[in-house]
């Protein structure tokens, strides 16, 4: 049983200790020599941006990733975490952002799963009752999970690393999928919890959050920890310095001062855009956006930029509010194997991909081959030819292919077309009914491009590259609205910052600090 | 790219070298098996098939027409990323909608036959238009529901030739025979041999053609390659093209069904179809699901049924062998294109 332990090195107080923990996937250093302590008895809020190493860390903790350097102890000894299996005999619990349960079982049979021995239900349903009693969760062991809202599964997925026994819990962003209300008491929960002498830390990107139930706080930035200490000596602005790196305040650039009487192309007036699920994910949104400009969305993870980004590029229906926008707008996703490409299909093909929707009769190949042929030049895609397989290529080639072929005004984008407007529709009775359509602005002409995380898989080169032709573009007069994860990037390329956060979208000055503030929901 | 196409055609002719192959050894292995002699079972194969005048116009052609009109439904449906295995059901409702128009029009030559053909068509095409509102309201798998309306529509063909469509001496369990003048054009000199032919060939070349050379040809290849992409970067009405392709290749089956009623049975009963609407599966399949290559397929597999039955009356083999062939050739078509798909990958 106790495989991989070795000697006691430290205070049995530290629930759990990770020591010099350094990884790398490939040549990217993901965490670099990261120390942190876990005190019995406390929670402790691990602080990051997307991709600082958070999530990483955690799974070293867990026995997911073997480091290539380091330690780690749990309750005073050095473990040797060859998997999972070994990290819950160590007493070791963890909850995923995304449950790791089978919705159409029951609660019981969640919690049982992964056990030894003959299956009975009556004992599996006990062991559920009895931590309904210990945890307060009021669980029904024989609910079905997949029928259950998403507060209660984590409450499931609570449970069952409980039933596993374990005094060491690790939250990976547990309030990211909660109400407001729910939020309070899975917090209150977890001091509960840490008060019978357990240990927890908290993942996330929430600094009030932190601030308002950890004992200790440590903070990440690209694997490196930038901070650690006790809560009540950190200041929401402390530690957004610490997550955003505000000591190395950057001036863009390029910083590119669009034309005053440049056309406005975007207009949004009190923009409301519900998900495919009918959750208001921009709220009340109104901003103008010229042509020349580019920008850029700041915001972290699930704030509202998808559906955002998606009705400037009328792929998502406005539910209410006003947007004007050009009939056609480029849209580069984020996920472009699922969503841009058709990676068994010539470039050629893909090219004529765009405005296939409307397109009728016969294709003109030898045109789209010629078309693809000077879209391949003018944007340094490097292939053999309009005929090779876009799976052939690689993914700075792709991206470029799909820049220039949502960059192109081609047949049915001709410019000067009027701008489509989006009003208050009446969601139930009439789709195409505007309510309140306004007539003050002059119709846009020039093109428009949204952009979602442009670079996300792209090397040094490839990224710099794509870079070059969003300037250009914004430079012939098109209006570029972008998205990227990495604030870095985000300040290198955007003339103008709006930052959205839980769906309330905000213009920003061009500032690291008041970006990275008004994207955790600070405003100086 | 040069290199590139180039093993794709190496790896096309490889596909269709080893199937031939296969098949070729799993036939031999078989016959002898079942207390044949090889050469015995290959001459009866052959005469029974394409050795003869009268095999090849009246055995081989006459069941390539279904299999070529069924299987250009099943290509058309699969690049369109709807897996339409229904074909048999709809053939069996287009056969019954020609079948009652035939029967209730006025005799009268080419109105009749068109109608009726017309009828077919429809008839098909809203079979599998129920299959189509299942899948786009209620998400319920084609792959389910088309083959489950196989059976109702074979439960409905047997209802109406017991009850409202049956021959007026309530005899036997089938219509009453379409005049002469309600029959497809025979081709002379070419035995049962009819117009359908021309018909089925006219339409998978319109379909290869379409699927080349028409944006709806091309928004039903790219839905069927990524829906998400032809929805997002292609602005595609997904679900429609879904729909379209639904009521297209239900119209071909369809039609399979009227033409074999106006050009071979002359009357609709139960048991008409032999399974070419499953055969047809095979067909595309093998044609990598391209029309035009259906021809060719469709008389390879017509070939195999024709002289399977020889098979059996002269060399003692049953015809079950060429069921067998036939099961194997479609794996060994499925396994290449699972390699092509790993050699892409890599």
């Amino acid at each position: 049983m106790d495989r991989g332990a070795h000697r006691t090195v430290s205070d049995a107080s530290e629930a759990l200790a990770l020591t010099g923990i350094t990884h790398r996937f490939g040549a990217v250093t993901a965490i670099d020599d990261v120390s942190m302590t876990l005190r019995a008895g406390t929670v402790h809020a691990l602080l990051g941006e997307n991709g600082a190493g958070k999530s990483t860390l955690m799974r070293i903790a867990h026995g997911m990733i073997r480091p290539d350097a380091g330690q780690v102890a749990v309750n005073g000894t050095v473990r040797e975490l060859a998997s999972q299996g070994d990290a819950i005999a160590a007493g070791l619990g963890m909850v995923h952002q995304h449950f790791t349960l089978v919705p159409a079982m029951t609660v019981a049979e969640n919690i049982a799963l992964g056990g030894r021995g003959p299956w009975s239900q009556r004992a599996a349903e006990r062991v559920v009752e009895e931590l309904s009693a210990r945890t307060g969760f009021a669980l029904d062991p024989r609910a079905v999970v997949g029928s259950l809202p998403v507060g209660a599964q984590q409450r499931v997925e609570i449970a069952k690393a409980l039933a596993r026994r374990a005094r060491v819990l690790v939250l990976d962003e547990p309030t990211g999928v909660l109400a407001p209300g729910e939020v309070q008491g899975l917090l209150r929960w977890l001091r509960a919890f840490v008060a019978q002498g357990n240990a927890a830390v908290l993942i996330t990107h929430k600094l009030r959050e932190a601030l308002d139930v950890a004992d200790d706080v440590t903070v990440l930035r690209r694997g490196a920890r930038m901070m650690s200490g006790p809560a009540r000596e950190a200041s929401e602005q402390s530690l957004t310095a610490a997550m955003i790196g505000g000591a190395v305040e950057r001036a863009p650039r390029s910083p590119r001062v669009p034309r005053h009487d440049a056309p406005v192309v975007f207009r949004a007036d009190d923009l409301v855009v519900r998900d495919a699920g009918d959750v208001v994910r921009v709220r009340s949104a109104s901003f103008r956006i010229a042509a020349g400009e580019i920008v850029g969305i700041a915001a972290v993870e699930g704030s509202g930029q998808r559906e955002l980004l998606r009705a400037l590029a009328g792929r998502l229906p406005v539910s209410s509010g006003t947007l004007v926008r050009p009939p056609a707008v480029g849209f580069v996703p984020e996920d472009r194997h699922g969503d841009a490409v058709l990676l068994e299909r010539s470039l050629a093909e893909n090219v004529a991909l765009r405005g296939l929707g409307g397109a009728r009769g016969v294709m003109h190949w030898d045109a789209v081959r010629a078309r693809t042929r000077t879209l391949m030049a003018d944007f340094d895609v490097r292939a053999d030819g309009p005929d090779v397989r876009m799976r052939a290529l690689s993914g700075g080639n792709q991206q470029k292919l799909v820049l220039a072929r949502e960059l192109e005004d081609g047949p049915g984008l001709a410019r000067g077309a009027p701008p489509e407007r989006q009003g208050e529709q009446d969601r139930t009775a009439d789709h195409h009914r505007f309510v309140a359509p306004s007539v003050d602005s002059p119709p846009p002409t020039a093109s428009a491009l949204v952009v979602e995380n442009p670079t996300r898989g792209l090397d040094v080169r490839a990224t710099a590259a794509v870079h070059d032709r969003l300037r250009e573009a914004a430079d012939r007069g098109a209006a570029v609205v972008f998205h990227a994860s990495d604030l870095d990037e985000v300040l290198l390329l955007a003339s103008r910052v709006l930052v959205i956060f839980g769906g309330t979208v905000r213009e920003t000055p061009l500032q690291r600090d008041a970006i990275g503030r008004a994207m955790v929901g600070f405003h100086s | 790219m040069s290199v590139h196409s180039a093993a794709r055609g190496d790896i096309t002719r490889r596909r269709i070298g080893a199937a031939a192959l296969i098949a070729g050894v799993v036939l031999l292995a078989l016959a002898v098996t079942h207390g044949g002699t090889a050469s015995l079972a290959l001459t009866a194969l052959w005469r029974g098939s394409l050795g003869t005048w009268y095999a090849l116009t009246s055995a081989t052609l006459v069941r390539a027409v279904p299999l070529m009109l069924t299987g250009t439904a099943v290509a058309l449906a699969f690049r369109g990323g709807v897996f339409n295995i229904g074909a048999e059901g709809q053939l069996l409702a287009g056969a019954a909608c020609a079948a009652a128009v035939a029967l209730g029009l006025p005799s009268g030559g080419a109105f009749t036959v068109v109608a009726a053909l017309g009828a077919g068509a429809v008839g098909g095409a809203a079979w599998a238009g129920i299959a189509a509102v299942l899948r786009t309201r209620f998400g319920v798998l084609e792959v389910i529901s088309t083959i489950m309306l196989n059976y109702v529509a074979l439960h409905a063909v047997s209802w109406l030739v017991r009850g409202p469509l049956q021959e007026p001496t309530h005899a036997y369990p089938q219509t009453l025979t379409i005049t002469d003048a309600t029959r497809l054009w025979r081709i002379p000199g070419a035995g049962r041999l009819h117009a359908g032919l021309l018909i089925a060939l006219l339409l998978a070349l319109a379909a290869g053609w379409a699927l080349r050379h028409t944006a709806a040809g091309f928004r039903l290849i790219a839905t069927g390659d990524n829906r998400a992409a032809a929805a997002s970067a292609g602005l595609v009405d997904v679900a429609a093209t879904t729909t379209h392709a639904f009521l297209a290749s239900g119209a071909l089956a369809g039609l399979a069904g009227a033409v074999e009623v106006l050009g071979v049975t002359f009357a609709l009963y139960e048991d008409i179809s032999p399974g070419y609407g499953y055969t047809a599966i095979a067909v595309a399949l093998l044609a990598g699901l391209d029309p035009w290559k259906v021809v060719a397929s469709a008389v390879l597999f017509a070939a195999l049924e024709a002289g399977a039955g020889a098979m059996q009356r002269d060399a003692g083999i049953p015809s079950t062998v060429v069921t067998a062939v036939e099961a194997m050739l479609i794996l060994a078509v499925v396994a290449a294109q699972a390699m092509r798909r790993r050699t892409a990958a890599t």
